[in-house]
């Protein structure tokens, strides 16, 4: 495709907006009103895709070895200028075949450091990797500047410290960026970058006549940050070639401003999670556009999506071993939200959904970008089909229930990470992790000592005494551990966002947000599981502890049957629930830093390997080391109901206390769904029926056992082939062996 | 480790039907205890091999599937035989099941599936399943029975109504043939078939084909002409023969017919499927 006079500089204002529905939104800020004048709903099926050009296989295909010798070698490069929006010159991977431009640093898949976050992770990541951290770095950030992680241990008590190093509270982001912020990234396109300037700094100027208290003056700061971050991102894109500071006046020019705004944000920060938002139907505006004007073919069009798709997929951060642990694969969760419902009930499903989903047929399956759809029972019937078909040959969607949302952040939300829902460009998560429930529980038999090291963690109770456990007095027990923990955890949460605000601001993120945004602090559970099914043990059957030399519990004999969380059996299913809003009603006693509405998640990543190792044996039968279930899943073997039962047990989990998100991975093995020509409809049937049961989450895989055990044998052969694991998608090959066989481990629901 | 999630390939001996085993002479016999119908106080019993909830091979949709025991014939290729005896069921009383079926009715509907009753055969407990029919009926959901159609006549027109889709095993269409399949004669089930034709139900016709045993051409020449006779057919299914239940076989310690029988090849089934097309029926 050849440059056109679309990516000339001069705009016309009368060119700028041609064909768009003026409101409220001309005169502020306001994407969604400008949706919604705008869009397109698009109700038919996929049948107008096109593949892909041959200059797109062409990029792609030069791509892909040097990702595999990546995949190798672990890191291909790294540049140890610190990271910022100007620090690299512009890089390209062929400056003849991109059609959409822009590198986090001076080449493709070249890793920046990021020391603001800490400069002891920056060593670490590079010495794993074999290259030698400068000297004149390590001086700078030691000794002239503070970095998030100093200060975040300045601010830890001794508590936090003893719990980080007993595994029951693990993977807080202290030593890496937090993320869970999503800019508005579509604001470059629709306003350009004067006009969000001129806006920044009339919010600023709105604070002048305002008392200078603590968070006053704060809000200057980072006002001022956010201006000059917008400023910088003018000069990277001019850098390229571009002048982003009006409006993009075509689809090419949209594409290309809203991705130099993510680009601004993936230089500036490594946060765990950098999610892109909920583009996929604003672009789907200028596109139309174009395609009723003529200037645009639909293979063009797919080609833009295609171009851009290719840029998120190479996204890359540079992180230490230890971090790699908890967060498996690379993962940069570059998700967007796909589809959903309006408030006025049209559905917000446009072609470019389809465009996007379509990049997994032209380019391959890829973990990245996190494609989520937003599901409906009342989405058009064709997508859903699309969204189906996707999943059985792909495995790499995620469906998230758009009705339970809704309510809670419009139709203008996105995801955050994995299943963290929020309002584009209002809200903003102070990510936390996930606490270990099952230690707890443990932690509750055994007087605040660890199972595992003896070592007295918690506050010493008196240790439950007598030959059984029965539920009334381990529960007794659990309720102040837990609010212990509870404590600590909100604790260290307040100390590391205070501190990465004041060390590691996110300042181009936060400038493609409203000046005063919802903040939630986004707490977490791991082990829910074996906890629920640990405490129907105790009510149902008999349970005996077994204890060591010292008196304490190290491990449990269980006598008699009980019921199982992921049975669809309410006596467990019950258990689970409690647990879930307990441990958030404890958490909401706790003051938050900035005044954080308090929220809660199932959701683990690969944390559930982590934290498994690190707990012993339980007394739902789970063995010391073994890793929990990921998220809010039944414990492995232990949903013997098939699917369907799984899921409506999960279902049955509180949303309204676990407002961070819910997260179910489930695999079937294509034939469980009926033959070839019947499986789309029965997997569009599923998840209908799973959503319309107050189901909030679905990771969806489609595929044998064998195929995962075969790619665990020959990983040449598959290298693109990926999995959806807890939360997000991981390309398969990519993880360590401990956590291939927890994936292979886990219930594949159907017959061979 | 994980297993394979779903009841009907879990093997499921009950006490009495192990005790049962050791009285008579051969597992493949059938039992006084196989014909009797049991009722307890005013609730009616059946006597249950499995459920499956999620199935999509039972019909149309996503089904709740119930296995009962109890079951007249003794094809070679059955890949249940710890259902042929009614006591290797565990006892439930329509109460029961019924509240089950309640908890997933919502889902079954929305799903555009509902409910199936199989087995075993059945109709063996002719009472227990005309119950369940009809009180689901109540709850709003779509009926199937899976049925090998033997004990066909036992079912009253009344009862057929309750069942929305008779998914019907024709396991031959030579007479001779299907007796050596099965052990139990062709006719009660081609009766039944066009009863239900006549009475405007509808059905899917489900062959099952083995290699060596039920591929001959005249064979199935014949199950396809009985099909095409049949007015309110929808659907044909040719199952491929597979090996899944061999290993009941042997832990029951009975012998297993078809030891070294291969699932049919792409070729033979593509005959097969040509066969039952070619007299234009819609074949899956």
């Amino acid at each position: 495709m050849t440059v056109t006079s679309t990516q000339s500089v001069t705009q016309n204002p009368e060119q700028t907006w041609r064909g768009f529905q003026p409101g409220p939104w001309t005169g502020r800020i306001n994407v969604r009103d400008f949706i919604q004048r705008n869009y397109t709903p698009y109700d038919g099926d996929s049948s107008f895709l096109a593949g892909p050009t041959d200059r797109t296989r062409k990029l792609w295909d030069t791509l892909l070895p040097m990702i595999a010798e990546e995949t190798a070698v672990g890191v291909l490069a790294v540049s140890q200028e610190p990271s910022g929006i100007l620090a690299h010159e512009p890089g390209y991977i062929d400056k003849d075949l991109e059609i959409i431009v822009g590198l986090q640093t001076d080449a493709p898949l070249k890793r920046a450091i990021m020391p603001k976050g800490g400069w002891r992770v920056v060593e670490a990541g590079l010495k794993a990797y074999g290259f030698e951290p400068d000297p004149q770095m390590r001086k700078i950030f030691t000794e002239y500047c503070k970095t998030h992680n100093d200060g975040v241990f300045d601010g830890y008590t001794p508590d936090i410290r003893k719990c980080r190093s007993s595994g029951i509270i693990t993977g807080l982001p202290d030593a890496y960026g937090r993320g869970r912020i999503i800019g508005d990234y579509r604001r470059p396109a629709l306003y350009g970058l004067d006009f969000l300037i001129d806006e920044k700094l009339k919010e600023r100027t709105e604070l002048d006549e305002r008392h200078s208290t603590e968070e006053i003056i704060r809000l200057r700061e980072e006002l001022s940050e956010q201006v000059k971050s917008l400023r910088q991102m003018k000069e990277m894109a001019a850098r390229y070639g571009y002048d982003i500071a009006k409006p993009a006046t075509s689809a090419r020019e949209a594409v290309q401003w809203t991705y130099f705004a993510y680009l601004a944000a993936i230089k500036e920060q490594n946060g765990a999670a950098m999610s892109v938002g909920r583009i996929s139907s604003f672009l789907d505006i200028y596109l139309e556009r174009d395609l009723r004007a003529g200037t645009l073919t639909e293979s063009q069009a797919q080609e833009l999506i295609d171009d851009l798709v290719i840029k998120f997929r190479l996204v890359r951060f540079l992180r230490t071993p230890e971090y790699n642990q908890l967060f498996s694969g690379d993962p940069t969760w570059v998700t967007e939200f796909i589809g959903g419902m309006g408030e006025d009930g049209r559905t917000l499903v446009t072609k470019t959904s389809f465009r996007i989903l379509n990049t997994l047929y032209n380019l391959g399956p890829a973990p990245e970008p996190n494609l989520t759809v937003g599901w409906s029972p009342r989405l058009p019937e064709g997508f859903k089909q699309f969204a189906a078909k996707c999943s059985i040959d792909t495995s790499s969607i995620q469906y998230m229930s758009d009705d339970m949302m809704r309510p809670k952040f419009g139709d203008d939300a996105a995801i955050a990470c994995c299943v963290s829902g929020m309002r584009v460009g209002k809200q903003m998560q102070f990510f936390g992790a996930r606490i270990n429930l099952l230690k707890t529980l443990l932690y509750a038999v055994n007087g605040g000592r660890d199972e595992v090291t003896g070592a007295q963690i918690g506050p010493s109770f008196t240790p439950i005494a007598g030959d059984v456990l029965t539920y009334d007095e381990v529960l007794e027990r659990f309720d102040p551990m837990l609010e212990w923990l509870a404590k600590t955890y909100v604790n260290a949460l307040n100390i590391i966002h205070y501190m990465h605000d004041k060390y590691c601001y996110e300042s181009v993120e936060m400038a493609l947000h409203d000046r005063d945004v919802l903040r939630t602090l986004a707490c977490g559970i791991a082990g829910l599981s074996h906890t629920a099914d640990s405490l129907s043990a105790m009510k149902y059957a008999t349970v005996r502890p077994v204890r060591d030399e010292t008196g304490l519990v190290v491990d449990y004999e269980v006598d008699g049957e009980f019921p199982r969380y992921g049975n669809n059996d309410d006596r467990a299913d019950d258990i689970a629930r409690m647990l879930v809003s307990l441990m958030m009603n404890k958490i909401r006693h706790y003051e938050t830093y900035r005044d954080a509405v308090h929220t809660q998640s199932v959701l683990t990543i690969t944390s559930n390997v982590v934290y498994g190792k690190q707990t012993g044996n339980s007394p739902d039968g789970r063995r010391a080391g073994v890793p929990f279930a990921p998220g809010a899943n039944p414990s492995n073997g232990a949903d013997t109901h098939g699917w369907m039962a799984a899921m409506l047990s999960v279902a049955k989990l509180p949303y309204d206390d676990a407002e961070d998100g819910i997260s179910l991975t489930i695999s079937v093995v294509p034939t469980s769904l009926g033959t070839e020509i019947e499986r789309i409809e029965r997997a569009v049937n599923g998840l209908d029926a799973y959503f319309m049961s107050n189901g909030f989450h679905c990771n969806l895989n489609v595929l044998n056992r064998e195929t995962l055990l075969d790619a665990m044998e020959n990983p040449a052969d598959y290298p693109q082939l990926t999995i959806r694991v807890s939360g997000y998608a991981v390309n398969f090959v990519k993880l360590t062996e401990e956590q291939q066989l927890d994936v292979v481990n886990r219930t594949f629901h159907g017959p061979a | 480790m994980a297993t394979l999630a779903g009841g009907r390939y879990e093997l499921h001996i009950s006490k009495s039907g192990s005790a049962e085993t050791k009285r008579a002479e051969s597992y493949f016999e059938i039992y006084p205890s196989d014909t009797e119908i049991v009722e307890e106080g005013e609730d009616t019993v059946g006597q249950l091999h499995s459920i499956e909830v999620g199935s999509t091979v039972d019909g149309p949709g996503i089904r709740l599937v119930l296995f009962l025991t109890g079951c007249p014939l003794r094809c070679q290729y059955c890949h249940n035989p710890d259902t042929w005896h009614i006591t290797n069921g565990r006892q439930v009383t329509l109460r029961q099941i019924m509240t089950k079926i309640a908890k997933y009715a919502d889902v079954l509907r929305i799903s555009q599936g509902g409910i199936t009753i199989s087995g075993g055969e059945p109709v063996m407990q002719h009472e227990f399943t005309a119950q369940v029919m009809h009180h689901s009926k109540k709850l709003g959901l779509h009926t199937c029975l899976d049925t090998s159609g033997r004990l066909g006549e036992r079912l009253s027109d009344t009862e057929l109504d309750d069942i929305d889709l008779n998914l019907l095993d024709i396991k031959s269409g030579d007479p001779q043939t299907y007796e050596r399949v099965t052990g139990q004669p062709l006719a009660p089930t081609l009766a039944y078939a066009r009863r239900l034709s006549d009475l405007g139900r509808p059905m899917w016709v489900r062959f099952v084909l083995v290699p060596g045993l039920t591929d001959d051409y005249d064979n199935v020449a014949k199950v396809a002409d009985i099909c095409a006779g049949l007015q309110t057919l929808e659907r044909v299914e040719i199952l491929r023969f597979h090996q899944l239940g061999k290993d009941k076989y042997h832990k029951l310690g009975i012998r297993y017919p078809l030891e070294h029988t291969l699932p049919p090849g792409p070729e033979l089934t593509e005959r097969v499927r040509g066969q039952f097309r070619e007299r234009g029926l819609t074949v899956y």
